[in-house]
């Protein structure tokens, strides 16, 4: 419960309208792209970087957490407020305050919807590359947050790539700057990329300093279709020591395909063992189509059985349409999914694949893969109701045989999608207890009271 | 916990409806509310969530609850993008009718919905807000009504709404049976909607004409009443069952190939009616096939072979997807290739020409600020095209945009595609009167 002349006073900052309290309000602010919720005790959306930082001094005065959130398509529970308290939602704060086209940098508050961001510098020639699926559901605050990366992140990065500075508001209310609009900056700690999926444990991004490219002319897309999986993760690496970098190299294995076609129809092959959906893109579209027919060349080399490359605009928008329904199309067939995010190096990938089916026909859930083939991330989907206590309980035994067979593997437990809670159960196996103990050092030289999304990312201290 | 209501709550949202929803979160982008408000509460995942909460027993209907239910536009946007194939418009409208049955009966439903729009005659008498605001003033109506002041500017914004009103309703005016040009090819039964009746009857007129010119012997039966969509949007759905009873048994007997209507609202409904009564043992089996015979006037004129006018319309023009033809009716390429059909059109596409314009029936009424900020997002789109006409074949759009280009300085005449066809065609007659010796004298 948050005091009555704490609310007053929250008010007058933000306007009565934007504190929320209502039991609807609550739920609608408890929960996330999971299963899971929790809810807050009031909500409070701020225009600006002084009303973040007003709401804070309060808030740190009067100890009351704070759990800052986007749009709440997070798949960690990083923005679940189970300490109660107080939501700060950032979606008001939406304004793209500069785009400089001479230094070819954006200048955004942490509210923006990435998807709007990005048509608006494409609108003029420009290029903001991050991509997660969730681009039009997600803001560039919680991209941030969580370092979101997305099928281009092969030829392009992930979010962090991107971000030359920040403003930020720490949580007793100070506003820090961090980087500048200088490429080439080495002066003192790098807090940006401190910052960077942070998942709101440090301070509330309100600002961000975003580099653009100039936008790729020319694309290409194709699909090369397998009978056998090692074949398909040959490809990656061929068609790389080739000289050519696509910007993506998405793989899907059978169960993905079935499940998508089960639904969308777009004749996607069900009888193969994996797809690749490959792009080249550039500013030269004869390189681009050079590179293209060397890609294809190359997959068929590695065995693939089938490589269709997009003829038109509207084909190549088909085959994305299938990779990015993939996600929600699992839930068609089943109540709940558990959407892990392992990243394994590329070399690896068939193993884990086989790997992740072998734990599937053990605890007898469906479990699909597909994931960023380029860069070794993997999203393997668990399919369940969690309704039926025995199948959560096998869930659970899934995921830490998943996490166990990443890291044995050389990789890690999450590459974009974040900790929040839902990963910390295996923080230590991946990063061991002095590292944990490290960062929970740097969280209190930022946030001493423990105020700020407490208990995400890593253990309180 | 599951479940604890579903046996003594009529329509409530069956699990199916809602289980599956992964909240991942992608119909916000497209909830025109939500786009504005930026308020998790107001976006279709939030309704989703509450509707579930509600039929698990978690929580109980408040009154927030219940505007919740009542802010969405039900313009489908979220039913449409959805990929797992949640409709949360529909659960929206369905938590309408456990409102309806469970709570007090709010404002307006009692006189409006039961009194006003199924009588033909009383609605024409009193067509809502606008004849009677020419005898009482709007704001009279508000207060007898009953719902809240109107603001000012929100009074002088609906007196934008209509254009100049017909002096008799088209029911009274149009003959029963206006026989084909030529030879007969189709045999259509016209829905007249209410609002085309009272208010847009220069429309519905050129709708009969147009057909009649090309080959169509149209029957308008006169006592149609309302196709229940207002009730429907109340949440009465006995009401709307009641409606579609009734029309039904007044157009099969004609034995119609088509019905054809004007209205994209009427029309969605009229589809519907097939879904609506389908445990309705006596009339399932004819509510279905009126419901497949059912077409909006452009999808029934680009499905026949008409012949384009000769008559120009020089003009720059854009056309809005209303929600009740673009998505509810899957209607979206039809009015297009007619008004292309049409000589001197310059055809413009706006940007997001289907996302909705706010109005909603009576959004304008009701949740005045939310339909203005809508409204604006389209205003801006219809300026950026620059066109002088913007097209649209739906009633409740055409107000609404009326009220947008005046509120926002928008330049543009909104009109239903049919009226520019029909223009074009007169063009063409007056041209071959004028050119024709015998008809001089
Ligand atoms: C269908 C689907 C597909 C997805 N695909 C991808 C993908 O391809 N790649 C990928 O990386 N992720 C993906 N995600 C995960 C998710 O969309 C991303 O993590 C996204 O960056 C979250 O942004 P948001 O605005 O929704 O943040 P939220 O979910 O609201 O918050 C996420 C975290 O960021 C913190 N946070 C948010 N805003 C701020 C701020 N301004 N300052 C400080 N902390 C903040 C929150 O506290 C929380 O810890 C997907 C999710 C879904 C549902």
């Amino acid at each position: 419960m948050i005091e009555p002349r704490v609310v007053k006073e929250l008010e007058t900052i933000v306007g009565k309208e934007h504190v929320l309290s209502s039991p609807e309000d609550l739920i609608a602010y408890s929960y996330d792209s999971t299963f899971e919720e929790h809810r807050p005790d009031i909500i409070v959306s701020p225009a600006n970087t002084e009303e973040v930082s007003r709401v804070m001094r309060i808030a740190y005065r009067e100890n009351i957490p704070i759990v800052p959130r986007g749009m709440g398509s997070g798949l960690a529970a990083a923005s679940i407020p189970y300490s109660g308290g107080m939501v700060l939602n950032l979606t008001r704060m939406n304004r793209i305050l500069e785009i400089d086209q001479e230094n070819m940098i954006a200048t955004v508050e942490a509210g923006v919807v990435t998807a709007d961001f990005q048509a608006t510098v494409e609108e003029m020639g420009l290029f903001y590359p991050p991509d997660p699926s969730s681009i039009k559901h997600s803001t560039i605050g919680g991209n941030i947050a969580c370092n979101a990366g997305g099928p281009r992140c092969l030829k392009y990065g992930v979010t962090s790539d991107y971000v030359l500075g920040l403003t930020a508001v720490l949580p007793n209310g100070d506003i820090i700057k961090t980087g500048g609009k200088a490429i080439k900056n080495v002066t003192g700690l790098n807090l940006t990329q401190l910052l960077l999926g942070s998942e709101g444990t440090l301070a509330v991004i309100t600002e961000a300093l975003l580099r653009l490219m100039p936008k790729p002319k020319y694309a290409r897309t194709a699909m090369a279709v397998y009978a056998d999986l090692d074949d398909a993760a040959k490809t990656v690496n061929a068609i790389l020591l080739e000289g050519v970098v696509p910007a993506t190299i998405e793989l899907m294995d059978d169960t993905t395909i079935n499940t998508i076609e089960e639904y969308l129809h777009l004749g996607l092959p069900t009888d193969a063992a994996a797809i690749l959906i490959i792009e080249t893109d550039g500013s030269d579209e004869q390189t681009v189509l050079r590179e293209m027919e060397t890609v294809a060349r190359v997959a068929r080399e590695c065995g693939a059985t089938d490589v269709r490359v997009a003829k038109t605009e509207a084909e190549r928008n088909e085959l994305w349409r299938g990779r990015r329904s993939v996600s929600p199309s699992l839930a068609r067939r089943r109540p709940n999914k558990l959407g892990e995010d392992i990243s394994v190096p590329r070399s690896a990938i068939p193993e884990a694949i086989r790997r992740i089916k072998a734990i599937s026909a053990k605890y007898n859930l469906p479990i699909v893969v597909f994931g960023h083939a380029g860069d070794g991330n993997l999203h393997p989907n668990i399919l369940f109701d969690k309704r039926d206590p025995d199948e959560w309980h096998r869930v659970e035994q899934v995921s830490a045989e998943i996490f166990g067979m990443a890291v044995e593997l050389g990789g890690t437990l999450t590459g974009e999608h974040g900790v929040g809670v839902l990963k910390q159960p295996y923080l230590e196996l991946a990063l061991g207890q002095t590292v944990i103990a490290l960062q929970q050092g740097i969280k209190k030289v930022f946030d001493p009271k423990g105020l700020l999304n407490p208990g995400k990312k890593f253990p309180a201290a | 916990m599951a479940q604890h209501r579903r046996d003594d709550i009529p329509h409530l949202p069956t699990e199916e409806q809602y289980l599956n929803c992964i909240r991942c979160g992608l119909c916000l982008s497209a909830c025109p509310i939500y786009r504005e408000t930026l308020r998790e509460t107001d976006g279709p995942r939030a309704h989703v969530v509450l509707t579930r909460k509600y039929a698990e027993g978690e929580i109980d209907i408040s009154p927030e609850f219940v505007d919740l239910m009542y802010k969405c536009l039900d313009c489908e946007a979220c039913n449409a993008i959805c990929p797992v194939g949640i409709r949360p418009a529909d659960l929206a409208m369905e938590m309408r009718q456990v409102i309806h049955k469970t709570q007090p009966q709010p404002w307006l439903k009692k006189p409006i919905f039961h009194g006003y729009f199924p009588h033909p005659l009383i609605q024409e008498l009193s067509v809502l807000p606008l004849l009677l605001y020419q005898r009482l003033g709007l704001q009279a109506l508000a207060r007898k009504l009953g719902i809240l002041k109107l603001l000012p500017r929100q009074l002088q914004d609906m007196e934008h709404m209509v254009p100049k009103l017909p002096a008799r309703p088209l029911r009274q005016v149009l003959p029963e049976e206006v026989p084909p040009a030529g030879e007969e090819k189709h045999r259509v039964a016209f829905f007249l909607g209410c609002f085309q009746s009272t208010i847009f009857a220069q429309e519905s007129e050129a709708s009969v004409r147009v057909m009649a010119r090309n080959g169509c012997r149209v029957f308008t039966p006169k006592q149609v009443k309302c196709c229940g969509m207002p009730a429907a949007g109340y949440g009465d759905i006995d009401l709307v069952k009641s409606l579609a009873r009734f029309n039904i048994d007044l157009f099969l007997p004609l034995n119609p190939d088509v019905i054809v209507t004007d209205c994209a609202t009427c029309g969605s409904t009229l589809k519907h009616y097939g879904e609506i009564l389908k445990d309705d043992p006596a009339y399932a089996e004819k509510a279905a096939l009126f419901s497949s015979r059912v077409r909006d006037i452009s999808e029934f004129l680009m499905s026949i072979d008409i012949r384009p006018p000769k008559g120009e319309v020089r003009a720059r023009v854009t056309y809005h997807d209303p929600c009740h033809l673009v998505r509810a009716q899957k209607v979206r390429k039809q009015p297009r290739d007619l008004l292309q059909l049409i000589p001197g059109v310059e055809f413009v596409e706006m940007k997001e020409s289907d996302w909705c314009c706010g109005s909603a029936g009576t959004q304008i009424l009701t949740h005045y600020h939310n339909s203005l900020a809508v409204n604006r997002r389209k205003m801006e789109n219809v300026r950026a095209t620059g066109a002088d006409i913007v097209a649209t074949g739906c009633p409740g759009c055409q107000m609404q945009l009326n009220m947008g280009s005046n509120h926002y300085n928008v330049n543009v005449r909104v009109v239903h595609p049919i009226q520019l066809l029909e223009e074009a065609y007169r063009r063409e007659e007056a041209e071959i009167a004028a050119d024709d010796p015998s008809t001089g004298d």
